[in-house]
């Protein structure tokens, strides 16, 4: 390692496509009616692989499979110590009553997100249950929080950033490393 | 997302970009309160204080209910300003009221620069709700977020401003927020109550209602202030409903989907015709709805805010 404090890709286009797909059909498994279910994204790295898992998702269900985005800025719990975030839209389609949530981000990592996310979505009805899918598990939990699907296990260091880059589309197509 | 500042004092010191964090954090504070449950847990454990030094109801309300929908603890304290000394009761009263551990101090004042004067040495955030006839910052930004909303864009629009400019703190606010995200400013209204001065401001001062009212995009209405007026500002009500007040043909001077907005309260016959008081282009009751997911932005901004100079 010539710089350290360069950022260098571990993982890239085609084994996260085939990743990804997995988690697709690891969905589709687990929930065979896709009517129900409600791809929610968090804002706002989960929000464009959402999208682009719908499409997946949407190919194997032979339907439609609904979308949706939430900022979990409100409802964070280190509100007072991280520098004022922007907030994004939180869309909801529909009355949540009976629908299956599956929560997408790109990389989990203390959970603390995921727990503001969780209450966010909770605030706008009773869902049937709440799934987490991540593209990326990095590990350092702090609250008692587990993926249901995941893509890649990676991991890091505390001190290192992870970083999923998308395209137009929201495929993903890198993963890189950098130490801060 | 630009906002670093512990406390909204006024809309003068504030950038172009400042302004357009505000409005576009209302915008999703706005869909909060349109949903079934309208509280978020954002500022869950703060104690906010509306401390009102100057009789208001609508804009306490509003800040009441912003503070609520944001979770934190909020007590009104209000005073009459005859039993106040100013200088340093007025220091005594907000230390007391911070010895009670308050971290949101919202102030409403008739001297111009209470609320400076109170962030000059208080740890808590401050927050102005009108001092004196200097400024009403969540006034100007509800209006221009109302703008924003309905015109999409504020650079470039015609805004008339009519009526009482000399005494409104909503006036000048609203002047500087508007000349900073692009609008072109018409004041309006009698010569003793628009003074020439304003157009230092970069606004075009008129005294002709059609000349003020030609092609406006937004038509804001003033509420002329019995309770701050000499007599000798102009002869009477009757007179100043009939050159300045709005009815439906001057309206006509104006572009056809302009906008009519007012503060409130609004003196149905004076200012305005009542007709066009319930009118389709009144947004008069958004510009209320709009006013909580405003303040609540604000609030929530100023939480977060930490201004170096301050904490210093």
């Amino acid at each position: 390692m010539a710089d350290p404090s360069a950022s260098h890709t571990v993982l890239e286009a085609d084994a996260l496509a085939r990743a990804w797909r997995r988690v697709a059909n690891e969905i589709a498994e687990a929930h065979t009616d896709g009517g129900v279910v409600i791809l929610v994204g968090i804002q706002r790295g989960g929000v464009a692989l959402a999208q682009q898992l719908s499409e997946t998702l949407g190919g194997i269900y032979g339907q439609a499979v609904a979308v949706g985005s939430v900022e979990p800025g409100l409802h964070r719990d280190d509100l007072s110590q991280r520098a004022m975030a922007e907030l994004r839209p939180t869309e909801l389609p529909g009355d949540l009553a009976d629908k299956v949530i599956v929560l997408i981000d790109d990389v989990l990592s203390t959970g603390r997100t995921v727990r503001a996310s969780i209450d966010a979505v909770m605030s706008f009805g009773r869902p049937q249950c709440i799934r987490l899918a991540v593209l990326i598990d990095r590990g350092h939990r702090e609250l008692p929080i587990r993926p249901d699907f995941v893509g890649k296990n990676l991991p890091t260091h505390p001190d290192e950033h992870v970083e999923v880059r998308t395209n137009d589309s929201g495929a993903p197509i890198a993963v890189t490393l950098k130490t801060q | 997302m630009s906002w670093h500042r512990k406390h909204l004092l006024d809309i003068e010191s504030l950038t172009a970009e400042e302004l357009t964090t505000v409005l576009d954090t209302a915008r999703e504070f706005k869909a909060v309160g349109e949903r079934d449950i309208k509280k978020v847990p954002a500022l869950q454990g703060k104690t906010v204080v509306n401390f009102f030094v100057e009789p208001s109801t609508r804009t306490r309300v509003s800040f009441e209910l912003s503070a609520k929908r944001l979770s934190a603890d909020i007590i009104n304290f209000s005073t009459d300003a005859s039993s106040f000394q100013k200088g340093e009761s007025l220091k005594d009263t907000a230390r007391t009221l911070e010895a009670l551990n308050a971290d949101i101090i919202i102030i409403r004042h008739k001297a111009a620069g209470a609320p400076h004067f109170l962030a000059r040495f208080l740890k808590a955030h401050v927050v102005n709700a009108g001092d004196g006839a200097h400024e009403h910052p969540t006034q100007a930004l509800l209006d221009v977020f109302t703008i924003r909303e309905k015109k999409g864009d504020i650079a470039g629009l015609n805004v008339t401003i009519l009526g009482d400019i000399l005494f409104s703190r909503v006036a000048r606010s609203n002047l500087w927020a508007l000349r900073k995200l692009g609008a072109n400013v018409t004041l309006c209204g009698p010569s003793t109550l628009v003074p020439r001065v304003f157009e230092q401001m970069g606004c075009r001062v008129t005294y002709d209602l059609d000349d003020a009212l030609a092609n406006a995009d937004v038509i804001n209405l003033l509420r002329i202030q019995h309770e701050r007026q000499r007599k000798t500002m102009f002869p009477s009500i009757d007179e100043y409903a009939r050159l300045f007040g709005l009815n439906r043909a001057r309206l006509a001077k104006a572009k056809p989907d302009a906008l009519i907005m007012h503060p409130g309260p609004m003196n149905r016959g004076v200012e305005i015709e009542s007709e066009l008081a319930d009118g389709d282009q009144a947004v008069i009751l958004e510009q209320v709805t709009n006013g909580i997911a405003v303040r609540m932005a604000v609030l929530y901004l100023v939480n977060g805010g930490k201004d170096a100079e301050m904490n210093a």
